[in-house]
């Protein structure tokens, strides 16, 4: 049953092998034993789920059945769900339960999918480790001393050790496709605008975007087909006609042009990544593919131009949290600023101090020129590489991350080297493109490799597409972590 | 434009993030670094090239004039440090 | 040496949507505390701000009745600050890239004389839509300060002036104006007490011809009055200062209208560095031509324009034109009236004042209107309404749409007075009696009732005046002897004998015949 796809599942509820209650406690128990040991979930409440479950084998024996209807999704703790603790992995909101429904949760909800629980997260999605949670660092089921990767290391961390059927993550730099190569599952970035971000707390709302992490692409589809969708309470929220994202996963690959840009396997990459990546690629040449090689010229100025325009736009987004309204109030201060400053600083980790500091001088007087506008001049820059290298190729291929996992603590006293570890996925969000993550492979340590794919603007179905073909010939992305029992 | 000491305390007053000296020579040191990094993005010649604020060229989309939204006064304040009377209570504002 | 005041301000006008400019929350006035600030307003983790047409549109109106360029590109951006009144940490406004672009006012400034106005054009310099905060309540919390936001997300339009007045009046003179012309076109509903309409007002001296001075900001200035006493005593001050040796630094002051003082604010300026930047959450504002179009053909004649028509019209002074031009309920008020002092039939009334009149038609009522006949009864009516109903409305605080008096009521008593049936003193009387919906407030009826009617019977006059001369041999002696000063002696008992009905004109004419002998 856990390593079941979605559609296997489906059929399983409803057909009455299993019930949604059973289903869902079979994954309870399983935190219960496991997440001791991982720390893939901040929230766990099995009586929300259970009442979400009951409803489900209502629906389900009433055959008014979606294809998600009563299988157990992990939420990223970004997500604001109605009488759910919602933390976003900080101390800031550690209290704090969300008195509506995010976009997305209310899309599962509507399916009669079960919320499972509330994964871990770097703090405000801010981290490539899950070290900077305030509810501790999420290790890694392949190896527990490696991080599972950031910001949505619990939910990739859950997938992979089959605490959950599947998880939801978002992305603003990498945050689902890298956890999900260096946990070894599948992640989806949509394009921008395609999933609505109401009610997902905001980091740098410009960039910002939700996606499905699962373990196969063919899962990704069906979660896709739940979570996107035109919302008129986000502003950026894209109006567009619904679509199967799943129609085109049985299509051919013949006459694919596969482009892969120099720049993501030049120095820095590691041999036995590199390695993986070139094997995944003389297998899509099997399945019909041609290869083009590509330049995005301006891509190794995607990290300083999004340590600056994420940082900025978090500053701001992260200025409401002043002890006022909800969230953390220091316990003891003299006066009104005192009360700000005291409960921001004590409520607030290291990282996410770290990043309002950047934002909050790259914005300041004397200063906006030369680098929020510089950096919005340069990102338009990267966006036309890709407008140029989509006239050549139908979608390019790449590393997701220069290593596989690193060990906890490895980059915690750097902050440039661990934001050095996004340098091939932060290009796709400044673009706003749609990009994934598949497993491809594992390095001489054991630990996961995953293949990026990035593709054109809407271009989801067919990245969809390119992805289960692959999975169709190798079975990476069905490899469970030995030092967890399945 | 290298950053100082007294730039971080500023940025960290505008911020309003509490800040100890040890605190803010650690952030001190970190910031440099990372500018170090960012400093790459300024030679860039960018004459000519119009600022990208959003991925997708669209405009604003409009809602209609009208009210959606009930009192939910006693949901919204479960979470609120301190309240009296329907009120959010803070610090004493001098203006 | 001479001192000029120089004058720059800023309105911020609540504009008058059902819903917040960025949620579907009310913006009713009055709620309790608090249950009127939805998620969004409340800035709860995850909320998303989306832009309310309603006051797109009411920021369009106000460019297009200011001859300003609407920007067909506008930008939302981020106004970074901490205040506990502020939940998001900033205010969406607009700041490079503002929907309204240059526009201008004209303004008439009252003088000295009573009645006399001079003519200003006062240049805007833009107008923009934001957000307004909510507010801090200081009293009964034992040291703390209670916040309500209901109000956080109330659509603003800031109306941004040049430094373009010279004096208080001025600047009164164009708030006025502005407020006028805000409810006018119907984008506020201009109400003081309750904030929907406030003035920030940035006021610095020179010597003529020098450099601006540099300039204080008196913040939140929420009637005329204040704005009046605040510009003068800061300027004032700024005057004193320069003249005792000092200098003026930059600050923000706000009134205190107990003391009729400015101060400069206790929370330090200094800190603020507002880091705008534009919002991500929200795209590029579009306004279409088609937009502006159908926005200006709703627009009603704005005021300048009609204080000239009536000028022209209906021969009312600059001072009348202006009084009528008020609001746009006033105006519909004094143009009925005048119209049906000069006997327009109701049907092309209507027309007159819905604005679809054919040139035809249009060509017609002037030619009544231009006869003299028509003249004097417009003319007296006008007098009427800039005399004793704006005294009325003013002494009783009674708004025109409350006014107890009908536009047709009103004309029925000028018309009395024009025919002589009543004089001006019993007129007043009858006015008071109609103010009171005596008699349903029909003129005839209260003249009939009182028994007001001037007694215009030749007969009956000359019977009083021979009465009164030979009553008084002595007095008729020393008039016919030449002293004609004792004339008004006459006129007095002659007016108290008819119990004041007499009509005054008539009955000099009998006693100068008469005493004449």
């Amino acid at each position: 049953m856990l390593n079941s796809s979605l559609l296997q599942l489906g059929a399983a509820l409803r057909s009455k092998k299993i019930s949604s209650v059973e289903l869902t406690q079979l994954y309870l128990h399983r935190i219960a034993a496991l997440n001791s040991k991982l720390n893939a979930y901040i929230t766990i409440n099995e009586e929300m789920s259970l009442v979400q479950a009951r409803a489900a084998d209502v629906q389900l024996a009433q055959s008014e059945a979606h294809a998600l209807t009563g299988i157990p999704i992990a939420q990223k703790d970004i997500f604001c769900a109605m009488g759910w603790r919602t933390t976003c992995g900080s101390k800031m909101l550690s209290n704090f339960v969300a008195p509506y429904d995010a976009h997305v949760i209310e899309q599962f909800n509507r399916v009669g999918a079960v919320n499972l629980g509330k994964t871990n997260m770097d703090e405000f999605a801010m981290g490539s480790s899950n070290e900077t949670s305030y509810f501790g660092s999420v290790k890694n089921p392949w190896n527990p001393n490696a991080v599972p990767g950031g910001s949505s290391g619990g939910s990739a961390a859950a997938v992979s050790a089959r605490l959950c059927a599947a998880a939801t993550g978002t992305d603003t730099g990498g945050s689902i496709r890298q956890p999900a190569a260096l946990c070894g599952i599948s992640g989806l970035k949509p394009t921008y605008g395609v999933v609505s971000r109401y009610g997902m707390i905001a980091f740098a709302s410009s960039l910002d975007q939700a996606g499905p992490m699962a373990r196969s692409a063919e899962d990704l589809a069906l979660l896709l087909n739940v979570m996107a969708g035109f919302d008129e309470r986000d502003s950026t929220s894209l109006p567009r006609e619904t679509e199967n994202y799943a129609r085109d996963l049985n299509k051919p690959l013949n006459g694919l042009r596969i482009g892969l840009p120099k720049e993501f396997f030049a120095a820095g990459l590691s041999a036995d990544v590199a390695q993986a990546i070139e094997a995944s690629i003389a297998e899509y040449k099997k399945l019909g593919a041609s290869v083009v090689d590509i330049s995005l010229p301006n891509s190794r100025l995607s990290i300083p131009v999004y340590y600056v325009l994420a940082p900025a736009e978090a500053s701001s987004n992260l200025s409401r949290y002043d002890g006022v309204r909800y969230g953390y109030r220091a316990p003891e201060y003299t006066n009104l600023a005192d009360m700000y400053e005291k409960s921001r600083a004590q409520g607030f980790g290291e990282e996410v101090k770290r990043r309002i500091m950047i934002g909050t001088y790259v914005l300041s007087h004397g200063y906006y020129d030369a680098y929020y506008l510089q950096a919005q001049k340069i990102r338009r820059l990267i966006a036309q590489d890709f407008v140029e290298a989509f006239k050549q190729c139908d979608v390019i291929m790449g590393p997701t991350t220069p290593t596989t996992a690193f060990n906890l603590g490895e980059k915690n006293d750097d902050p440039v080297q661990m934001y050095l570890s996004d340098i091939y996925t932060i290009a796709v969000n400044l673009a706003g493109l749609p990009g994934m993550s598949i497993p491809a492979g594992f390095s001489g340590n054991g630990l996961p490799v995953g293949l990026q794919i990035i593709g054109n603007y809407f271009d989801e179905a067919r990245m969809l597409n390119v992805a289960h073909q692959y999975q169709q010939v190798t079975d990476w992305h069905t490899r469970t972590p030995q030092h967890i029992e399945v | 434009m290298s950053l100082s000491i007294n730039d971080v305390y500023k940025v960290a007053r505008l911020a309003r993030l509490g800040m100890t000296e040890q605190e803010a020579q650690t952030a001190h040191a970190q910031l440099l670094n990372i500018f170090g990094l960012i400093a790459e993005m300024q030679a860039v010649d960018t004459t000519g090239i119009a600022p990208m604020s959003h991925a997708q060229d669209i405009t604003q989309r409009l809602r209609a004039d009208v009210v959606t939204e009930h009192n939910q006064r006693e949901l919204f304040q479960a979470a609120a440090p301190q309240i009296k009377k329907g009120l959010y209570l803070v610090p004493q504002v001098i203006e | 040496m001479q001192w000029e005041i120089v004058i720059g301000l800023e309105v911020h006008t609540q504009l008058s949507t059902s819903s917040k400019i960025f949620s579907g929350a009310s913006t009713a006035f009055g709620a309790e505390p608090n249950t009127q600030a939805c998620a969004v307003d409340l800035a709860l983790p995850g909320v998303l701000p989306v832009l309310n047409r309603g006051a797109v549109e009411r920021a369009i109106r106000f460019g297009l009745a200011v001859g300003a360029h609407i920007t067909q590109r506008s930008v939302f951006s981020r106004k970074n600050y901490f205040y506990p009144d502020l939940p998001k940490g900033y205010q969406i406004s607009q700041f490079d890239l503002p929907i309204i672009g240059q526009g201008s006012l004209t303004i008439q400034v009252p003088t000295a004389t009573a009645g006399q106005t001079y003519k200003k054009v006062v240049r805007l310099t833009r107008a923009h839509l934001e957000e307004d905060a909510g507010k801090s309540l200081h009293e009964d919390f034992l040291g703390m300060t209670g916040i309500d936001l209901n109000r956080a997300g109330t659509p603003l339009l800031e109306i941004v002036s040049e430094p373009d007045m010279r004096s208080a009046a001025e600047a009164v003179a164009y708030a006025k104006m502005l407020h006028t012309l805000v409810r006018w076109i119907g984008i506020c509903d201009g109400n003081m007490q309750e904030g929907s309409f406030r003035c920030d007002a940035n006021v610095s001296v020179r010597r003529p011809g020098a450099e601006l001075g540099t300039r204080r900001e008196i913040k939140n200035l929420n009637s005329f009055r204040f704005l009046q006493q605040a510009i003068e005593y800061e300027a004032q001050w700024q005057i004193d200062t320069l003249e005792s040796g000092g200098s003026i630094q930059q600050a923000t002051v706000l009134f205190d209208s107990d003391k009729g003082e400015t101060r400069a604010m206790r929370s330090k300026e200094d800190a603020h560095d507002y880091r705008y930047f534009p919002d991500p959450d929200l795209l590029p504002l579009a306004i279409d031509n088609e937009w502006i179009e159908q926005v200006r053909a709703t627009l009603p004649v704005l005021p300048q324009d009609m204080q000239q028509r009536f000028m022209e019209e209906y021969s009312a002074t600059p001072e009348q034109a202006a009084i009528a031009t008020s609001s746009l309920a006033f105006a519909r008020y004094f143009e009925k009236s005048a119209l049906l002092a000069a006997n327009i039939d109701s049907t092309m009334i209507e027309k007159v004042i819905t604005q679809i009149l054919s040139p035809d038609e249009r060509q017609q009522v002037a030619d009544i209107i231009a006869q003299d006949v028509a003249k004097t009864k417009v003319r007296l009516t006008c007098n009427w309404i800039s005399g004793e109903l704006l005294a009325w409305l003013n002494r009783t605080e009674t708004s025109i749409e409350d006014c107890p008096i009908e536009p047709s009521q009103l004309v029925q008593l000028a018309l009395r007075i024009e025919n002589g049936t009543i004089s001006n003193n019993a007129a007043k009387q009858v006015f008071a009696a109609m103010w009171a919906r005596e008699c349903g407030g029909d003129a005839d009826a209260i003249i009939e009732v009182q028994g007001l009617k001037q007694v215009s019977d030749v007969g009956a006059l000359e019977k009083i005046v021979d009465e009164i001369i030979a009553a008084n041999p002595a007095q008729v002696a020393e008039y016919r002897s030449g002293k004609e000063k004792v004339f008004g002696f006459f006129v007095g008992l002659a007016m108290k004998a008819s119990k004041g009905k007499a009509n005054p004109a008539q009955m000099n004419e009998i006693l100068k015949r008469k005493l004449a002998g």
